[in-house]
């Protein structure tokens, strides 16, 4: 039997994520027993980087490496995945989730008819039976589901096991595109900004909100972004203006996000920006308003002008 | 007669959408729960459409407009849900469905509504890109694959030329455009359209517009929930004098550890 994870790349590189998901992946494993994790990467991508998953725990990766599939085909991926599920032997796929992945996993639940679910928060507990933690209402709960049937999907969120480092190399097999592949999107532009951290993959994510006033003050988000290595977000109302492009826009309606450190800044803190933060390890609030609900969710807080403020931490980090 | 045939002759096929909708706690709603947490308590909960679904369910009527289509809504859910129906009528669809079951997997919703698509004869499918209860974002992708038609989520814009939907979705770090031939599943998030608020005709013709209430096709869920548990409370926060702002770098370092 095996476990296959769907591993995205990003400019060239395995995503952080995808190697968090190897690793959950490989410690299912281990509870399930006698399961073999096999990686799946669609796309040409640097063979070096495809075989150091093997330090994540996979023992090979099936890589089918067709330059069409460097574009995001929804439909294509999944038939290839569901293809591998079956002649795989593949009692569970892993992929982490993102608003990609959700796509693909759907897709292969229909048409493998695998169970299904969606932003797992726990390894598998199979003491009796199959089941996992996901986060329901957008972080303002969470549910144990157990799962049925013979193949099972699992979309699973940022930060639930520690990405595993060894000096393991995967296996690489190669593929190519099965004949009657449909390529049903055809792609006709693309703006992506370069060498942002993307907000799945960070560790660390600096926000601003509407009490930064105008789009032409967020150097200081910026700043202080590029100093920590974080990725930048913002609120609702932020890309509602179009201060900031929508992509960084994170809440209830927007990316949810589960950082180790998330930093507000000039952000009320109302249930809907909340609900897209509340699974981060740390929050920090920056706020001149010693009122804002954000001091209410937040770990550390500073009641000040961010203008003033947020320079200062960023020289701060600089020195370090 | 003749003016029938002369329409059917310049619009050779009315175009026709299916809007998925779901009825959730609103986003200001206290989340808990009974029964030893094995159930959601509904008591004092507002229940909306849910906020990605408006967008769909605005642009749907948009389209509507400009172009002349037909604006099914479709609900998974039980009678309870009959309000949130009605508003979606409201706000502009021309007729509802509702599937009589609790949806309670997203597989399970995903058959319910393949098997009302498969021979209604939509050229477009949309969805919200995920509910705001169970947050799982993969009813769109479930749903085009059961038809073996194409989809696509989260999509910002969406427009129709012909026989073609040109769309724009979001990618991490910015976004896409792409054309993709009908017929077609996008599941919708903003900026495609704005929320759409019903007036007072729209909340008159609501009440006399069809709702069909048809049961469920058979399937066993491959997941069920067991239980429910809020997250544990939050400690209170720690304030930083802002004479010494620099003071939080080295907490998060020493302290927090995620520096
Ligand atoms: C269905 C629904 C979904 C929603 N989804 C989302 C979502 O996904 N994400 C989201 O963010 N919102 C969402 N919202 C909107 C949400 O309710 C709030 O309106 C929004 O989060 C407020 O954004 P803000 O904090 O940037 O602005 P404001 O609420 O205007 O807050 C600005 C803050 O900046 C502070 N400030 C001002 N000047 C300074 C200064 N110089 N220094 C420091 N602080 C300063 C103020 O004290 C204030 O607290 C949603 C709303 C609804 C109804």
């Amino acid at each position: 039997m095996s476990i296959l994870v769907f591993v995205e790349c990003a400019d060239g590189s395995i995503k952080k994520s995808s190697r968090e998901a190897v690793s959950y992946a490989a410690e299912a494993g281990n509870l399930l027993g006698d399961h073999e994790v096999i990686a799946v990467v669609l796309g040409k991508y640097p063979e070096e980087e495809l075989e150091s998953l093997g330090s994540n725990g996979a023992s090979k990766v099936i890589l089918v490496d067709d330059e069409r599939l460097n574009e995001n085909q929804i439909r294509v991926y999944s038939d290839i995945l569901s293809e591998l599920v079956q002649s795989q032997a593949a009692s569970l796929v892993v992929m982490s989730k993102s608003s990609f992945s959700d796509n693909v996993g759907g897709r292969i639940a229909g048409k493998t008819g695998a169970s299904i679910v969606s932003n797992v928060t726990s390894l598998p507990d199979v003491s009796s039976g199959f089941s996992v933690n996901k986060s329901i209402f957008t972080g303002k709960a969470f549910a144990t589901v157990s799962m049925s049937g013979d193949k099972k999907i699992l979309l699973v969120k940022r930060n639930i096991v520690e990405i595993k480092e060894s000096s393991d190399k995967a296996l690489i097999e190669k593929r190519a595109v099965p004949d009657g592949c449909v390529f049903s999107e055809k792609i006709t532009g693309k703006s992506k900004a370069e060498g942002d951290v993307l907000l799945d993959d960070a560790e660390i994510v600096v926000s601003g909100g509407r009490g930064l006033r105008g789009p032409e003050n967020w150097g200081i988000i910026e700043d202080l972004a590029r100093a920590l290595g974080a990725a930048k977000g913002c609120s609702k109302p932020v890309s509602d203006l179009e201060w900031r492009p929508h992509h960084e826009h994170v809440g209830q309606t927007g990316v949810k996000v589960s950082p180790n450190l998330y930093i507000a800044i000039g952000i009320s803190g109302a249930i809907q920006h909340l609900a897209g933060v509340n699974s981060s390890k740390v929050l920090v609030a920056i706020n001149k308003d010693p009122d804002a609900p954000f001091f209410k969710a937040a770990d550390y807080g500073i009641v000040g002008d961010a203008f003033e403020i947020v320079p200062r931490l960023t020289k701060k980090v600089k020195s370090l | 007669m003749s003016t029938i045939i002369i329409c059917k002759f310049i619009f050779p096929t009315e175009m026709k959408i299916l809007v998925c909708i779901t009825h959730v706690p609103d986003t200001t709603s206290k989340i808990s729960f009974s029964e030893h947490n094995t159930k959601f308590d509904e008591s004092g909960v507002q229940f909306i459409i849910g906020p990605y679904d408006d967008y769909a369910l605005a642009r749907a009527v948009e389209l509507k407009e400009s172009l002349g289509c037909t604006v099914t809504v479709l609900h998974v859910g039980e009678a309870n849900s009959e309000p949130t129906i009605r508003k979606a009528l409201a706000i502009g669809a021309d007729d509802a469905i509702r599937i009589n079951a609790n949806p309670t997997d997203s597989m399970y919703v995903a058959k319910q509504i393949a098997s009302v698509a498969k021979n209604g004869g939509y050229d477009l499918i949309l969805t919200g890109r995920e509910s705001i209860d169970y947050n799982s974002g993969v009813v769109h992708g479930i749903v085009g694959s059961l038809l073996d038609i194409p989809s696509v989520s989260p999509v910002m814009q969406l427009d129709i030329e012909n026989n073609t939907a040109k769309l724009v979705r979001e990618i991490e770090g910015g976004k896409e455009h792409l054309e993709m031939e009908l017929p077609l599943v996008a599941g919708c998030q903003e900026p495609i359209a704005e929320w759409k608020i019903p007036n007072m005709r729209g909340i008159m013709t609501a009440r006399s517009k069809p709702l069909q209430v048809v049961e469920p096709v058979d399937f066993t869920p491959g997941s069920e929930t067991v239980s429910y548990e809020n997250p544990p409370e939050k400690g209170s926060v720690k304030l930083i004098d802002p004479e010494n702002a620099e003071e939080l770098i080295d907490l998060l370092r020493n302290e927090a550890k995620v520096l």
